[in-house]
């Protein structure tokens, strides 16, 4: 049994050591909302915050972790949807068919956590996402929003 | 018939007020409700489960108007999808047609998808379930609108007959039914369960299109709020009581099959259940969760045979196309007046050969499907873009009737294509589900698997040639494309007397779909059919990508040869293909085609139609001395004849150039031993945002005919970046990807 601290609450888990987190979430947690997309840390579906800082669960095994690390996943970004990014998010109208966009809000909400103002190079460079429906000009604009709202900082 | 249950296409408590299909608690596993069975016998529509929350518990059954439209006491109006949301926003623009016709209020629109086994029982009321081919809307438009117009006219006529007044003295806005001469009102939510009494109108009238006030509008989209906070279930997402998961090997080749595997050595491992063969060429592990499944058959020694296609390789394709470019039999696609004749007598014969490779769909989210199979029925979730080629599939791999299967379709994760042609997925999901009567058991493909088993763009190589005179005008074009029939591979039902109709997209003499858009007095256009082994499918844009590349690149290096500007060389051509040239225009325009190009940077031009629609592309580009292309900026215009909504066509034709570009800059499968060599993101690199150019778009509708948006302009990305990049560096790409060109200047 190991302990992890999910969106606030610990959580017991049994899984083998070597499983990645994102399986943990999505299997002994059942947080969904994480998505796999390659399981090799290439297109970030699977970004979560691990103390404030995007990871790509995918390839962070369980024993890598402990129960003081604080993990938020999409669904422990905000109470009711409404961290700027989401909201950003909902007023650009950004997702497509949707599955990479929990990993783009994560990766976008932990940039903003970070550089509350990036430049648009910087958010090009930081921002590597891949999205195959072709999102990433409303991904730009939702970040841009975003931290004009001020609030980049927060969540 | 009564229809009891009103899940909402998101699996998400029952809809709220705002057309969002409403928000939900985190998804837990252990909470969702497994409904199917209930589903089944009440005629339940969508996920065949729900997930519980106070709305849903609460929501009475109502009858539906007609097959479109249930109207709930509280005024939600659930509009039924029959097509298949994949991101391309088909959800959002049916649902406002028929509420346009409906006459409802769009801020209480939810959807809900109708399955294909109702559709099947029912006599096909909802039409076809097919979404692909930019058809989803062109094609469903018509029946869609109707099934709105004849619910409004059923709901006035319940208003009225309450009312004893006829129904011509009532009018419909906003879900609010008037009689003009006495001041009453109702509502639709009021009057549904009468209208759900009456017989369907024998005629009804479409509103014009110039007074729509929901279609035509840059409306959003109904189905972006769970896809923000991670309550979307996708197939993938999937949890039911009792649920196995499974992972699964195929053979690497196609062709071959497995000869045996050990299931002994991986029996003992953590929550392995089985280990089962699947048809003849594939091996799964059956455990309880996805990841111990995947780590089982990653450790399950498995011995392939791997057929006769072993020692098959790009190479080998490649020398079976290029044979194909001199062949003397092949299917003609295009011909008038006297090709060689024109050749002959040219004062100048230009001539370039192109190739593009396999490509992979690559959507988000690997193929998966959940099935639960017993000898009396076998139901199955899965993303799919054709729920009825779906409940085919499973019904052949399950050796039932289709009436004793179901499909719930979840909103895809991509699709692109992969997902509605061939169900090679849910073939093996039923085949592994029948391997564990009555438990459900859902198989995820790893990325690998997805990248090596695709259904590939087809492959082939076109060799131009043609005639100038000493004017250096084009009186003569023969374009020989030799390669793969996507149609012999996976639909040769299809095919028109051995020839593959799809080939020549874009390039046909007439037609609504995919006209050239040259008149040129002396052309053939033909294919010299060479399929490998590698099985192709539809992918985005299909072969309007290819024959955009090879005409539009070859009609530049028409006008260079000539010594002529390139938009005035095409436009010479154009005289009887104004919509084409339009579109041209406008972006040539926009771009500022007239004028010099700012320092560093150059231009390039390209125009195609395909899907009913016309498209043009303008691009700038710059490349860095040491080979770094960088592309500034894309203006793209379309004219889809009828724009249902602006915002959403804005999105499909900025991602267009994504998927486009993705492909022309980076995108190859190569084949070696006769498998697929690329089996992830770090070997099939795609675009991210860091290329990203800016987009502008120009949706330029002219009315009068129904084009689709989802494809058409990915044909005009590539050749628009590749001709720009030969004004920037005098270097023709003519073999594709880009990546495979030294852009360093010499």
């Amino acid at each position: 049994m190991v302990r992890l601290n999910v969106n606030g609450a610990v959580r017991e888990v049994e899984a083998e050591p070597d499983t990645p987190l994102l399986w943990v979430l999505r299997e002994q947690v059942g947080l969904t909302g994480t998505k796999y997309g390659c399981g090799i840390a290439q297109c970030g579906a699977c970004t979560v915050h691990l103390d404030g800082a995007a990871v790509r669960s995918c390839s962070l095994p369980l024993s890598a972790l402990t129960a003081e690390q604080k993990i938020v996943t999409i669904e422990g970004l905000s109470a009711h949807a409404d961290h700027p990014v989401q909201k950003a998010w909902a007023a650009l109208d950004v997702p497509q068919c949707g599955f990479c966009q929990s990993g783009m809000i994560m990766a976008s909400a932990a940039l903003l956590a970070q550089n509350p103002h990036p430049s648009e190079s910087e958010i090009r460079a930081e921002i590597t996402n891949i999205c195959r429906c072709g999102t990433y000009n409303r991904v730009l604009a939702g970040i841009q929003l975003a931290a004009e709202g001020g609030q980049g900082g927060r969540g | 018939m009564r229809f009891d249950m009103d899940i909402p296409a998101a699996p998400s408590p029952a809809p709220s007020p705002a057309h969002s299909p409403g928000r939900s608690a985190p998804v837990q596993a252990s909470r969702r409700a497994f409904l199917a069975g209930a589903a089944a016998a009440a005629g339940g529509f969508s996920l065949g489960f729900h997930l519980p929350g106070p709305a849903a518990a609460a929501a009475p059954a109502v009858p539906e108007v007609n097959a479109w439209v249930v109207v709930r006491p509280d005024e939600t109006v659930v509009i039924r999808i029959a097509r298949s949301e994949m991101g391309q926003g088909t959800l959002t623009g049916l649902a406002q047609l028929a509420a346009e016709e409906l006459g409802c209020d769009w801020a209480r629109v939810t959807t809900e998808y109708p399955t294909p086994g109702q559709n099947l029982a029912r006599g096909r009321v909802w039409g076809d379930f097919s979404t692909g081919g930019s058809r989803g809307i062109r094609e469903s438009h018509e029946i869609v609108r109707k099934g709105g117009a004849a619910a409004r006219m059923m709901l006035i006529e319940a208003a009225a007959q309450g009312w004893s007044v006829p129904a011509s003295a009532c009018r419909a806005e906003k879900g609010v039914i008037t009689h003009a001469e006495s001041g009453r009102t109702t509502t639709y939510g009021a009057v549904a369960e009468r209208a759900a009494t009456l017989a369907p109108p024998k005629e009804v009238v479409l509103k014009d299109p110039k007074d729509w006030t929901i279609a035509g509008q840059p409306l959003k989209r109904l189905d972006t709020a769970p896809k923000l906070d991670g309550s979307q279930v996708y197939g993938m997402d999937l949890t039911l009581p009792g649920m196995l998961n499974a992972a699964i090997r195929d053979c690497p080749v196609t062709g071959g099959t497995v000869k045996s595997f050990e299931a002994g050595a991986v029996a003992g491992m953590p929550g392995v259940k089985r280990v089962v063969q699947v048809g003849e060429t594939g091996v799964a592990v059956i455990a309880d969760t996805f990841w111990r499944a995947k780590t089982a058959l990653d450790a399950l020694p498995i011995v392939w045979d791997e057929g006769p296609n072993a020692e098959v390789s790009s190479a080998s394709i490649a020398a079976v196309l290029r044979e194909g470019l001199d062949a003397p039999e092949a299917y003609i696609g295009n011909k008038a007046g006297d090709v060689a004749g024109a050749l002959q007598g040219a004062d100048r014969v230009v001539e370039a050969v192109y190739s593009v490779p396999f490509q992979n769909h690559a959507t988000m989210e690997p193929m998966n499907a959940t099935a639960r199979w017993t000898p009396e029925r076998c139901e199955v979730w899965t993303p799919t873009q054709n729920g009825e080629a779906a409940l085919a599939a499973t019904a052949e791999a399950a050796g039932l009737s289709a009436a004793k299967c179901e499909v719930y379709k979840i909103h895809l994760g991509g699709g692109f294509g992969r997902r509605g042609a061939t169900h090679d997925w849910v073939r093996q999901a039923v085949l592994i589900a029948r391997e564990m009567p009555g438990t459900p058991v859902k198989l995820i493909w790893t990325r690998e698997e997805d990248m090596t088993h695709g259904r590939y763009h087809p492959i082939t190589q076109c060799r131009m040639r043609a005639a100038l005179d000493a004017k250096g005008d084009l009186t003569g074009l023969h374009m020989r494309i030799s390669g793969q029939s996507i149609l012999a591979a996976i639909m040769p039902q299809r095919m028109v007397n051995g020839r593959d109709p799809v080939t020549f997209q874009g390039l046909n003499p007439s037609g609504p779909e995919a006209t050239l858009g040259y008149t040129i007095p002396n052309i053939l256009v033909d294919h010299a059919m060479r399929n490998p082994h590698i099985i192709p499918g539809f992918w985005r844009g299909v072969n309007m990508n290819p024959n955009a590349i090879y005409l539009e690149c070859f009609m530049d290096e028409l006008a260079h040869a000539a010594g002529q500007d390139p938009l005035a060389f095409r436009r010479k051509l154009m005289a009887n293909h104004p919509k084409h040239r339009a579109v041209l225009d406008a972006v040539a325009d926009r771009i500022g085609w007239s004028t010099k190009p700012p320092e560093g940077i150059a231009r390039g031009i390209a125009q195609m139609m395909g899907f009913g629609s016309y498209v043009a592309a303008a691009a700038e580009v710059s490349v860095s001395p040491d080979g770094k292309l960088k592309i500034h900026r894309i203006v793209a215009a379309t004219d889809p004849g009828y724009a249902l909504n602006p915002q959403q066509i804005d999105a499909q034709i900025a991602g267009s150039f994504v998927y486009g570009l993705s492909a022309a800059l980076h995108g190859a499968c190569t084949v070696k031993d006769g498998r697929i060599e690329q089996t992830n993101f770090d070997s099939y690199p795609v675009m991210r945002l860091d290329e990203m150019p800016a987009v502008e778009t120009i949706v330029m509708p002219s009315g009068g005919f129904w084009g689709g948006v989802g494809e058409p302009t990915i044909a005009v990305a590539a050749p628009a970046v590749l001709n720009a990049v030969f004004a920037a560096t005098g270097k023709r790409v003519r073999n594709l990807p880009l990546a495979n060109t030294d852009l360093r200047r010499a």
